[in-house]
């Protein structure tokens, strides 16, 4: 049975079509890339996964059961968990107060409750180490590298011990050195059985490192298959329309 | 905040130096100082106990409400209508004690008018979301006008059978001869900066003001945050009124006039930065005695009060800048 598993879903707002009768299913400890151009339906396909919109038709099954959510905060109840694209930082606190915010612990006696500044600094500190990251639980965000950054919006994953991890365009900003750093990021997720989706335009990336490719064209999915049976060339020709639909 | 200090801890050979020197604050306090030490020999008037009484007094009302403020500028925001608030306030006061009424409900209307204003500003911003800029100047001409309605205009100075109390409240000595609102003001700052850093309240503030979008799409509840921390404005700008009635006798319509002004100067000077994310208690309090030291200072030393808008606009435009000096001094 499919962790993650997408039946005929379809999303329409007024008379636009952002997803058309998308079906796909995930398994743990797999990492499918999410590829088409700008408009063609990844990012609104993230949102249906991440809790944000509510499919107009289809179906969300977890392990067989039907997940019906309202809200992002339900979707972190079922272990789904979305890395955004911006991160979602804040550059004024530090890396630990970044990682459980909206979670913080706190400790104390009924309603007289403080936050818990050397429990949460141990955790990040672990969840960094575990992450083979240098960044220190108590710098702050706005002094880090691009590839820190990232590690830290990724640790913020791995205090709720997510099942399944959408990450949209993880490297897209950064540089070829932090790439190789959030590419073993992933693979160390993967490894750890968390079902990933990463959404990107990088082809060498998607290829490096997805075992499956998925790809949106005009809300509709032109191809699901295994990444070493597919080429770079074939995918760039599904996501502009020169080829029609994968073999 | 503490994050940095300990982040100095790891990387440099004199910590608490390089913590202190990038603190606005320290350099205020600083500058307080040495206007302190300067006054001291200059004149003979300044370190007399009777003045320091004084200055030590007057910037308190500018003090705790720039507390409050300093909340909702961390947020990002800005209340321009806590001087109308406090005028507002000081007159519900003032009104319902001259009815005859007991000590304890007229601070409880006068508090109860602040937290409804705060909620009103709160629920426009947060909800509604216009500007708080917009939200709190209507505010502004809102509540002056409606403290012009309560008493007609005029000034009142009689507060029916509690007026004892009230005046020893605001005027009075308790404790070694320190003047009350200085300790309502210490009480407060120590509330103000435990409850910015100790509690998911303040982490929540910080978190606002640093990243807004970073903040809904984590859980944090925004909008009941937001209303919150213009309650808290609100508050902090009525318990300033009621303290002042309690210190002047009197309460005349134009009180508080201009005064959101000096508490957003005090509060910048003291390293709060309009663009949110970063501000302390401890800053409020010094910013607002910096503005305050001018201002006794400027009289003692015989030059024009006409004077005092120079050096404290001066001391704005040198506080937001303050990053930038330290930036060229230092690069990094």
């Amino acid at each position: 049975m499919a962790l993650l598993e997408l039946k005929n879903v379809s999303k329409h707002f007024g008379a636009i079509h952002a997803l058309n009768d998308v079906s796909l299913a995930l398994e743990a400890g797999e990492v499918v890339g999410l590829m088409g151009d700008n408009g063609a339906g990844k990012s609104t396909l993230a949102k249906i996964v991440a809790g944000n919109f509510r499919p107009s038709h289809g179906e969300i099954r977890m392990e067989g059961r039907e997940l019906v959510m309202h809200r992002p905060v339900e979707a972190r109840q079922h272990g789904i968990e979305i890395v955004h694209q911006d991160l979602a930082l804040c550059d004024n606190l530090s890396a630990a107060a970044n990682v459980f915010l909206g979670r913080e612990l706190r400790r104390g006696v009924g309603p007289f409750k403080v936050l818990d500044y050397s429990t949460m600094y141990r955790r990040a500190g672990q969840i960094f180490a575990e992450l083979r990251s240098e960044t220190r639980p108590r710098d702050l965000v706005r002094q880090m590298s691009g590839g820190q950054r990232q590690a830290v919006a990724i640790a913020r994953t791995r205090i709720a011990d997510a099942r399944i991890i959408l990450m949209d365009e993880p490297t897209a900003a950064i540089s070829v050195r932090q790439v190789a750093e959030v590419l073993n990021l992933i693979r160390l997720l993967r490894d750890r059985g968390i079902a990933i989706v990463l959404i990107s335009h990088r082809m060498p990336d998607v290829f490096s490192i997805a075992n499956r490719v998925v790809v949106l064209r005009r809300g509709r999915k032109v191809a699901d298959k295994d990444v070493a049976s597919s080429s770079p060339e074939e995918v760039t020709g599904l996501i502009t329309g020169a080829i029609e639909h994968a073999l | 905040m503490d994050i940095q200090f300990d982040d100095g801890v790891k990387r440099d050979r004199f910590p608490l130096v390089s913590w202190l020197t990038s603190r606005q604050a320290f350099w205020v306090l600083l500058a307080v100082l040495v206007a302190c030490v300067f006054l001291s020999f200059a004149t003979n008037s300044f370190a007399t106990s009777n003045n320091l009484f004084n200055v030590t007094r007057n910037f308190t009302f500018v003090a705790v409400v720039a507390l409050g403020m300093t909340i909702v500028i961390i947020t990002g925001g800005v209340d321009l209508s806590v001087g109308s608030v406090l005028c507002l306030c000081s007159m519900i006061l003032a009104v319902v004690m001259h009815e005859g009424y007991n000590i304890w409900v007229g601070i409880a209307a006068s508090l109860g008018t602040a937290l409804l204003i705060g909620l009103i500003n709160g629920l426009l911003i947060a909800y509604l979301e216009i500007p708080p800029f917009v939200v709190t100047l209507g505010m502004l001409s809102i509540a002056r006008s409606l403290a012009m309605v309560a008493s007609n205009n005029t000034v009142v100075f009689q507060f029916g059978p509690d007026q004892d109390k009230l005046l020893f409240l605001g005027g009075g000595a308790l404790v070694l001869g320190i003047a009350n609102p200085v300790i309502y003001m210490l009480v407060l700052a120590l509330l103000t900066g435990f409850v910015l850093h100790f509690t998911r309240f303040g982490r929540y503030v910080f978190a606002i003001g640093g990243n807004e979008h970073a903040a809904i799409v984590t859980g944090v509840p925004v909008r009941r945050i937001k209303v919150a921390v213009y309650m808290i404005s609100a508050l902090s700008a009525g318990i300033a009124g009621v303290i002042e009635t309690g210190w002047l006798g009197a309460v005349t319509t134009n009180l508080g006039a201009g005064m959101e002004l000096q508490v957003i100067a005090a509060a910048v000077i003291g390293g709060a930065n309009l663009a949110g994310g970063v501000g302390t208690a401890f800053g409020a309090l010094i910013g607002s005695a910096l503005i305050e030291v001018i201002r006794n200072s400027l009289g003692l030393l015989g030059i024009s009060a006409f004077w005092q808008g120079t050096f404290v606009g001066c001391f704005i435009i040198l506080a937001v800048s303050f990053d930038r000096i330290r930036n060229y001094r230092f690069p990094p």
